[in-house]
């Protein structure tokens, strides 16, 4: 163990310790209770970015990890900064988003005192972190960051949250990074139970009509090889889940594409006959499986999940493995006979056949399907960040995905506004890669300000505004479902996204008709600077196939018009 | 069904919210909680009374062990485990009443630990069904006051097959 023998102000010791984690980038908003902090951070050679609200500091954070696999890294002030947050945090707890969040925090004595920007973040964020600190000693503070990343990325991975008075980061320390964590009541297991590999491989062995389906667990685990491996060993179809897209190739053969409310009929109907469902690093939530009484009624399953508490937890498992994704699969595949499934297979290729997924084309109007589609044809290798609404499933849905880390879309707490920040982490993680958001009107406008962090740092991310007027994927539900009542979804009389964009000094483009589509993403591509596009869209169009909520997945409506 | 729970914990700023908040969160109801530092002043101990079916009981097993503080939890097996609870009651009492109550208080082999003019307080150590009963028995005379610490509760020591 090595001791500095010089002093070092706590604020100074943070930025040694993101050092030490390898972090070169942070996603932020300065503040009272950070100025040390941030006066570290000036003297530092850490890439921050200026966001321009903190809850786009924490989704750039997370488009940052989800991009790299890497942990993504967040700081605000304290009171405000903090609360602004934890939408960005609560948005990677979701889809267990590896990520670590500073707050500056009033100090140590005046904590409980409702003091000038004051709020208690440890207790508000307690429910949706993985887990949380409040460092009332800058001696701990090495040892607790250290922790923080370590918690963040391994296991199950979260967000964690540090918050740091701000007379901590004043005082001085010897600073010591330890090199090893301690934590007693923290050990995440790894390798699975070989005997329930032995016993899974049995149940594979014995089915006639499996099905393997593969969650966002997959990508976390960084596990796609073996999982194409494991497939195609045994011959079975692949379902994914909407955070699963690109963990399997969308042309491999075996795929099926998504599975749940708006999956594909043909994904739908394998898992209600199927005999043996394979869940790899997902959870049967409750927009996969629908109605969950009536989901897969003739299958056994085999769960592998880091996390014990998601086995059984919505659904009776037989086979339970817990352990890491990429570890198991690949036990498995070693421990598997190879099979056939045939017929199986026969079956549902027919069922593609005859069930794709489809759209009216139109001449005069952009269909919003169609834009996808084109996205696709101009550059299949982008990775595809979304917002949240009918932009997003058609993005799932049109968009063919080959790779893992290029689908980044909120899941599980489906945020709007999460696309564009994202988007903005996902170019700076990999700067090489083109970076679309496939954007609503509506959510476009929750974070629409971050097109100044664009500009100031020059983010050359593409927002392409999938704009019918209307906040979609409600005014679907209320058509379907509250007799066309419109009850405040229609956006008319919006914004100019064009001269928005203009306003921040990013470039603005429009497409009305169906032939002006690929020229303004032709135009975009060939730009290099931060864009938005305004797709001006059939206003009245629905995502579909679509089973409504708590029926069985396999009632499933058609709602192309 | 009832429950008995030891979970461990880091003896940290915070545990104490991290479990009640787990529980309020998911929907699971604490029957009773007590905490209170071990042999290691490092760690905690929480003695939990949840009641709920085998799914609840392993739910909130799985949930608890989660939590980066909790370093170990054990369900308790009624049978193979020692269960104590303490409780202090205050009886009103006369001089009439006062001989009976101190009859129930040696039957039980509760104490007396204070006598007023108008009340005395008994305490009473032993499982719940015991306490319980002493309440019931005591609570004709009128409880002015009662406190119950929870239940607290150990594995038995390994016998010799
Ligand atoms: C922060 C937030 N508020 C509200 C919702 C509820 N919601 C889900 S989709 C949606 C409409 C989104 O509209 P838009 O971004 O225009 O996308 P579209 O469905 O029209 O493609 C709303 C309001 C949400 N998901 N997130
Ligand atoms: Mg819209």
């Amino acid at each position: 163990m090595k001791e500095s023998t010089e002093k070092m102000t706590g604020a100074r010791a943070l930025i040694e310790c993101l050092y030490k984690e390898n972090v070169d980038t942070i996603f932020g908003y300065p503040g009272g209770a950070v100025l040390p902090l941030y006066d570290e951070i000036y003297k530092s050679d850490l890439n921050h970015i200026l966001t321009r609200h903190e809850q786009s500091a924490a989704h750039a954070a997370d488009g940052y990890a989800r991009a790299t696999g890497k942990t993504g890294v967040c700081v605000a002030t304290s009171g405000p900064g903090a609360t602004n947050l934890v939408t960005g945090i609560a948005t990677a707890y979701m889809d267990s988003i590896p990520m670590v969040a500073i707050t500056g925090q009033v100090p140590t004595f005046m904590i409980g005192n409702d003091a000038f920007q004051e709020a208690n973040i440890t207790g508000i964020t307690l429910p949706i972190t993985k887990h949380n600190y409040l460092v009332q000693d800058a001696n701990d503070l090495p040892r607790v960051i250290k922790e923080a990343f370590h918690i963040a990325s391994t296991g199950r991975k979260g967000p964690v949250l540090i918050d740091i008075p701000k007379d901590v980061t004043a005082q001085e320390i010897y600073f010591h990074y330890p090199d090893k964590v301690e934590l007693r009541g923290y050990k995440p297991t790894y390798k699975g139970n070989l005997q329930q590999v032995k016993k899974a491989s049995e149940y594979i062995e014995r089915s006639k009509k499996p099905v393997i389906y593969a969650g966002g667990g997959i990508i976390n685990s960084n596990a796609s090889d073996e999982l194409k491996e494991f497939a195609e060993k045994i011959n079975a179809p692949v379902t994914t889940t909407l955070t699963g897209i690109g963990s399997f190739p969308d042309d491999h053969p075996q795929y099926i594409g998504m599975l749940g409310m708006h999956g594909t009929k043909y994904a739908n109907y394998a898992i209600q006959e199927s005999d043996l469902i394979i869940a790899v690093g997902a959870r049967f939530d409750d927009r996969v499986t629908g109605k969950i009484a009536a989901f897969a009624p003739n299958a056994d399953i085999i769960h592998i999940d880091i996390d014990p508490a998601e086995i059984s937890k919505n659904i009776k498992v037989s086979v339970p493995i817990v352990g890491d994704a990429k570890w198991i699969l690949k036990s498995l595949t070693k421990q598997v006979s190879t099979c056939d499934f045939g017929p199986w297979l026969q079956k549902i290729n027919q069922w593609k056949k005859q069930y794709p997924l489809k759209y009216f084309e139109n001449e005069d109007v952009i269909k919003p399907q169609y834009v996808i589609e084109q996205i696709n044809e101009a550059c299949d290798d982008a990775i595809i960040v979304t917002e949240v609404g009918q932009h997003q499933m058609w993005a799932s849905q049109y968009f063919k995905f080959k790779e893992p880390r290029t689908f980044i879309t909120s899941g599980g707490l489906g945020t709007m506004g999460y696309g564009f920040p994202a988007a903005l982490g996902a170019k700076i993680g990999k700067p090489e890669k083109v970076v679309f958001d496939i954007a609503g009107d509506g959510s476009f406008q929750m974070n629409s300000q971050e097109l100044a962090t664009a500009v100031q740092h020059n983010i050359p991310v593409i927002i392409a505004v999938i704009n019918n007027c209307y906040l979609g994927m409600v005014r679907q539900w209320q058509e379907l479902f509250f007799e066309q009542r419109y009850s405040c979804t229609c956006l008319e009389e919006s914004v100019d996204f064009v001269k928005l964009a203009e306003a921040y000094g990013a470039l603005g483009l429009r497409a009305e008709k169906p032939d002006e589509v690929r020229p303004v993403i032709d135009k975009a591509l060939e730009s290099g600077r931060p864009t938005v596009i305004d797709f001006i869209v059939e206003k009245s169009e629905n995502v579909s196939p679509m089973v409504p909520a708590s029926a069985a997945i396999n009632e499933i409506l058609d709602l192309e018009r | 069904m009832k429950h008995t729970l030891a979970v461990l914990v880091e003896n940290k700023y915070g545990v104490l919210a991290r479990v009640a908040g787990l529980f309020s969160r998911r929907g699971y109801n604490i029957d009773s909680l007590a905490v209170g530092i071990t042999d290691d002043p490092d760690i905690s101990r929480m003695s939990i009374v949840v009641h709920g079916d085998d799914y609840v009981l392993e739910q909130v097993t799985k949930q608890l062990n989660k939590l980066v503080d909790v370093i170990r939890v054990t369900d308790l097996d009624a049978k193979d485990s020692v269960e104590r609870e303490l409780a202090l009651i205050k009886v009103t009492t006369d001089t009439k009443t006062r001989p009976e109550i101190m009859q129930i208080v040696d039957v039980f082999r509760a104490r007396t630990v204070d006598v007023a003019a108008k009340s005395m307080t008994i305490e009473i150590t032993g499982n719940e069904d015991k306490i319980n009963a002493i309440e019931q028995l005591l609570r004709p005379f009128g409880i002015k006051e009662m406190v119950r610490t929870g239940k607290i509760a150990m594995t038995r020591g390994i016998k010799k097959s």
